[in-house]
């Protein structure tokens, strides 16, 4: 999607529009099932069940999910360069971030696809 | 004993336009530079200049010509000008314009995507005719946009800034001059920078009166550091007072708004410049309007519960026009007048605005000395922009000349000190008396114990300049105010500061300026007093006229009091000579 | 009145302190704070350690923090403030003493950004023509006076003064991609486009509400983010 006439280093644009980009998706996602919640007064287990038996809603949770993770870790990543001036702490706290992200990620999997 | 010492090629004293302009030409050459200047460079006061700058290109009126431009500057500087110099900066003003907007310097614009030009006082075609369109601006901000310009072009040219360094003195050799003696503010050290060149370009000195348009860096640096190396200042009587500062503020509002067409009223609501000057109104040279604005006030027709002003009356612009061509203005008038110009005219005083005298030079910004009413060339020291007198102003400068100076020479100088190093201008080594020399200033405000303070001497000195070498002089006044200054001068030597501290001491800076002041002060008050005609921005009630027979001749003044003339060169070299004649 | 101003010589002083000083601001025809501050220096305490030069907000020396808000001194009216009037330096910088900050950085990042015209076709005989509507884009960025309020009052400067370029600079940046007559607008994107020097901004708008020229930084930042994408897809 960019192009290299942004030279090398055009990583702050990109992670500005995966910023963006997510942030629409979840908004999105947070709308639809907002509104779904709405309209399903008195929810019970089973509608749930169904809800998220659906194809559609399985990629579309994973989607957020990818959206919300992607998004903490640029996030979390521009707190800890914002405010941990050391290196070695910001190093430990980016490796247990990301492999937070990472099981995170393995657990909705497992989750979504346990349904 | 041990001063550090740093070489190089040239050595710049000054970060405004002239001393920005003349770095970037060396820089560019490759030669080994340094800019020193006692404020970051885009704090000098070339910032602060706002209506613009004058070149004949003719891009409003469809045509122009710089002898008409040549013309005007002579007229306006009341002959004293010298035509050899005048007619080199009017012919080089058109490249002059053209390489600053090649620059990146944002002119105004005209609707065919040129260079807009403005109005501006004393500027005419054919040699006196019509009003003429020649003062080329960035709104009215055209100082900050060329400071800022020029210092971009620095740091691209990869100039090398000694910034927050104050030079102290010039220091002397047995041949002209070998450098500065300067002082980190920062740190308190002292460095002797050795030159094969050095330029100032310290700019003005207005500071010596109490109600100035100048910043509080315009100290006269330079002019003190001539006079203590034993060389002479010239034409030191002309000091130009700006018809509209800001009442009680002396903030400048710029000539460009009675350029754009703006104009001038008494309490009576009288356009009076009408009354003064039929033909150029309130466009009229500076110090006409500035005189006509002291009359009005002292016949009783001034402005304001206590007379003191005059009116600048704006608002039959439209918004349209001060918000395009003049928004600085009517932000400066709101913050320091309470007046909003859309709506109410600007109360306005002629304020201290400009010296048209300094260190004599050439036309290659080379200084000069007198020896036996001969001129001689000082070895290794230029001067450019206000504190040199080339002398391109004369006797009064015209409005938007300024600017044009400081470029124009700022560049000559660069370019001659370039061809000297290439013809093998060399280092000159001071004696160790010349390094004392240029160190008693600081040693004697480092040891001076338990004396009056910078402030009150500063006080007075301006209250003196302000009382008696104000817009009108008379022998009386000027005499006595002499009086008052030679006193001043001996408490001076005993004034002491309470701040010892080696850090960024801005007092003892304060004290070592006040040196200059003092310098400044008497160069002025010596030559004014002696100069008895009236002759642009120097007017005496007991001398009204303009006498060529006497006074067609520079004067210069040396620190001891000696008092030594040159004449004016009358002699350009592409043109025929501009006859004396009287002025509107 | 009473003023409340931040002291340190590094040469006397362990650590900082406020020193209180009162001043009759009327008899001594006090109008600004500057005024005041001089006055106060000028006969109460020659030690009292600023900057300024042009005193018509011109020259952007006399950049401090008055009352919590950054401002230039020479004009902000006392009138608009209240007692005490607490003056500190600007915060995100080094102090050198007193009101004095060493803003080193700032004119780095400012250098950064390559402030000068860049134009790489043969130059013309005479002026460049620009219309009134490409210059008119000039307009409300050439006017920066370097005083650093804007940047020295951004969070993400005081982070990352080495790698984010600040509102300032930013500003410069958005002042020649946006000069007609700038050649190298590709390039000048390029140079910005990695995470600190531009997209550090998070849009708070301090700068905006401190810049005594009444310039909006914020929005040149925006300007460049959305030719960058422009530039990109």
């Amino acid at each position: 999607m960019v192009k290299s006439v942004l030279g090398v280093n055009h990583q702050g644009l990109t992670d500005w529009l995966i910023q963006r980009v997510s942030a629409v998706i979840m908004m999105l996602y947070s709308v639809g099932l907002f509104a779904y919640l709405i309209m399903h007064p008195g929810l019970d287990y089973a509608e749930w069940h169904a809800l998220f038996s659906s194809k559609c809603m399985k990629l579309a949770t994973l989607l957020f999910i990818l959206s919300l993770l992607f998004h903490s870790w640029i996030g979390m990543w521009t707190v800890f360069t914002d405010y941990i001036k050391s290196f070695l702490l910001r190093l430990v706290l980016q490796v247990f971030l990301l492999l937070s992200l990472i099981v995170f990620f393995f657990a909705a999997l497992w989750i979504l696809w346990g349904v | 004993m041990n001063l550090a010492t740093q070489r190089f090629d040239a050595v710049i004293v000054g970060g405004g336009g002239a001393g920005l302009r003349a770095s970037l030409e060396l820089a560019q050459s490759g030669l080994n530079v340094a800019v020193i200047s006692k404020v970051f460079p885009t704090r000098s006061h070339t910032v602060s200049a706002q209506g613009g700058i004058n070149a004949a290109l003719g891009n409003t009126d469809g045509s122009d010509d710089w002898r008409w431009h040549m013309y005007d500057t002579v007229m306006g500087s009341d002959f004293l000008g010298d035509q050899d110099a005048i007619e080199y900066m009017c012919k080089h003003a058109p490249e002059t314009i053209y390489e600053l907007e090649h620059m990146g310097l944002p002119f105004s614009r005209l609707d065919n995507g040129k260079i807009y030009q403005r109005a501006f006082g004393g500027q005419t075609r054919n040699f006196g005719g019509e009003l003429v369109h020649r003062t080329c601006c960035a709104a009215d901000r055209t100082g900050h946009a060329m400071l800022h310009t020029l210092y971009q072009r620095n740091v691209a040219a990869r100039a090398k800034f000694f910034n927050e360094w104050f030079a102290m003195d010039l220091v002397k050799a047995e041949q002209g001059i070998a450098g500065v003696m300067a002082l980190n503010i920062e740190t308190g050290e002292v460095v002797f920078l050795q030159a094969r060149a050095t330029i100032l370009a310290t700019g003005g000195a207005g500071r010596i009166f109490q109600s100035t348009t100048n910043a509080h860096i315009n100290t006269g640096d330079g002019f003190g550091m001539v006079l203590r190396a034993g060389l002479p200042l010239q034409d030191m009587e002309f000091w130009q007072f700006h018809p509209t500062g800001i009442a009680g503020a002396g903030v400048l509002i710029t000539e460009g708004s009675r350029g754009e067409g703006g104009y001038l009223i008494n309490k009576e609501g009288e356009r009076y410049m009408e009354r003064y000057a039929p033909h150029l109104k309130d466009l009229s040279c500076r110090d006409v309007v500035a005189r006509s604005s002291m009359i009005e006030i002292r016949e009783g027709r001034g402005c304001g519960p206590k007379g003191d002003y005059v009116l600048l009356k704006l608002d039959h612009l439209g918004t349209e026009v001060i918000n395009k061509r003049l928004p600085g203005i009517r932000e400066l008038s709101i913050t320091f007048a309470g007046v909003d110009p859309l709506k109410n005219p600007i109360p306005v005083v002629p304020t201290c605005h400009y010296l048209m005298g300094g260190i004599p030079t050439t036309v290659h910004a080379q200084v000069l000395t007198v020896k036996n009413g001969q001129d001689h060339i000082v070895e290794g020291l230029y001067a450019a922009g206000e504190c040199a007198c080339v002398s391109v102003h004369g006797a009064n400068r015209l409005g938007a000349n300024s600017l044009l100076d400081i470029v124009v020479f700022g560049r000559a100088a660069g370019l001659h000190v370039q061809q000297s190093v290439r013809e093998g201008l060399g280092y000159r080594t001071p004696s160790s008396a010349d390094i004392e020399a240029a160190l008693s200033g600081l040693n004697r405000w480092n040891n001076n114990q338990n004396g009056e303070s910078v402030d009150v001497i500063r006080n007075e000195l301006q209250k003196i300049m302000q009382n008696d070498f104000g817009v009108f002089r008379t022998a009386e006044h000027m005499q006595e105010g002499f009086k008052k200054l030679e006193k001043l001068q001996e408490r001076l030597k005993s004034a002491s500061i309470k701040d010892k501290s080696q850090y960024f001491n801005t007092s003892r800076i304060e004290a070592l300026e006040l040196d200059n002041l003092m310098e400044t002060a008497l160069a002025t008050a010596y030559l004014a007093n002696e100069r008895t005609e009236s002759r642009g921005a120097h007017a005496r009630y007991d001398f009204p006229k303009r006498n060529d027979r006497d006074w067609l001749k520079h004067s210069m003044y040396f620190s001891d009091g000696t008092i030594d003339f040159r004449p004016v060169n009358m002699k350009p070299h592409e043109v025929e000579p501009i006859k004396l004649k009287d002025r509107e | 009145m009473r003023f409340s101003i931040y002291r340190y010589n590094p040469e006397t002083d362990k650590k900082p302190y406020m020193q209180d000083y009162d001043l009759d601001s009327e008899a001594n025809s006090c109008y600004m704070v500057l005024d005041a501050l001089l006055a106060i220096k000028n006969t109460m305490d020659d030690t009292l350690t600023l900057r300024r030069s042009c005193r018509e907000g011109v020259c952007g020396s006399d950049g401090m923090n008055i009352n919590g808000k950054n401002g230039l001194a020479c004009t902000t009216h006392l009138s608009s403030l209240k007692e005490p009037i607490i003056i500190r330096p600007l915060p995100g910088l080094p102090v050198i003493r007193d009101l004095v900050v060493d803003m080193t950085q700032f004119y780095q990042q400012y250098e950064k950004i390559k402030p000068y015209l860049q134009n790489s076709e043969p130059v013309p005989a005479k002026e460049r023509l620009q219309s009134p509507a490409e210059r008119a884009k000039l307009d409300g960025l050439y006017e920066c006076i370097l005083c650093a309020c804007c940047t020295s009052s951004c969070p993400s400067f005081w982070w990352n003064p080495d790698k984010f370029v600040g509102p300032a600079g930013l500003l410069q940046a958005y002042r020649f991609i946006a000069d007609s007559r700038d050649t190298e607008k590709s390039e000048r994107l390029a140079d910005l486009a990695d995470p600190f020097s531009l997209f550090r901004c998070r849009g708070i708008m301090n700068c905006v509400d401190v810049c005594p020229k009444g310039l909006n930084p914020t929005k040149a930042i925006n300007e460049i983010k959305e030719l960058m994408l422009e530039e990109a897809v």
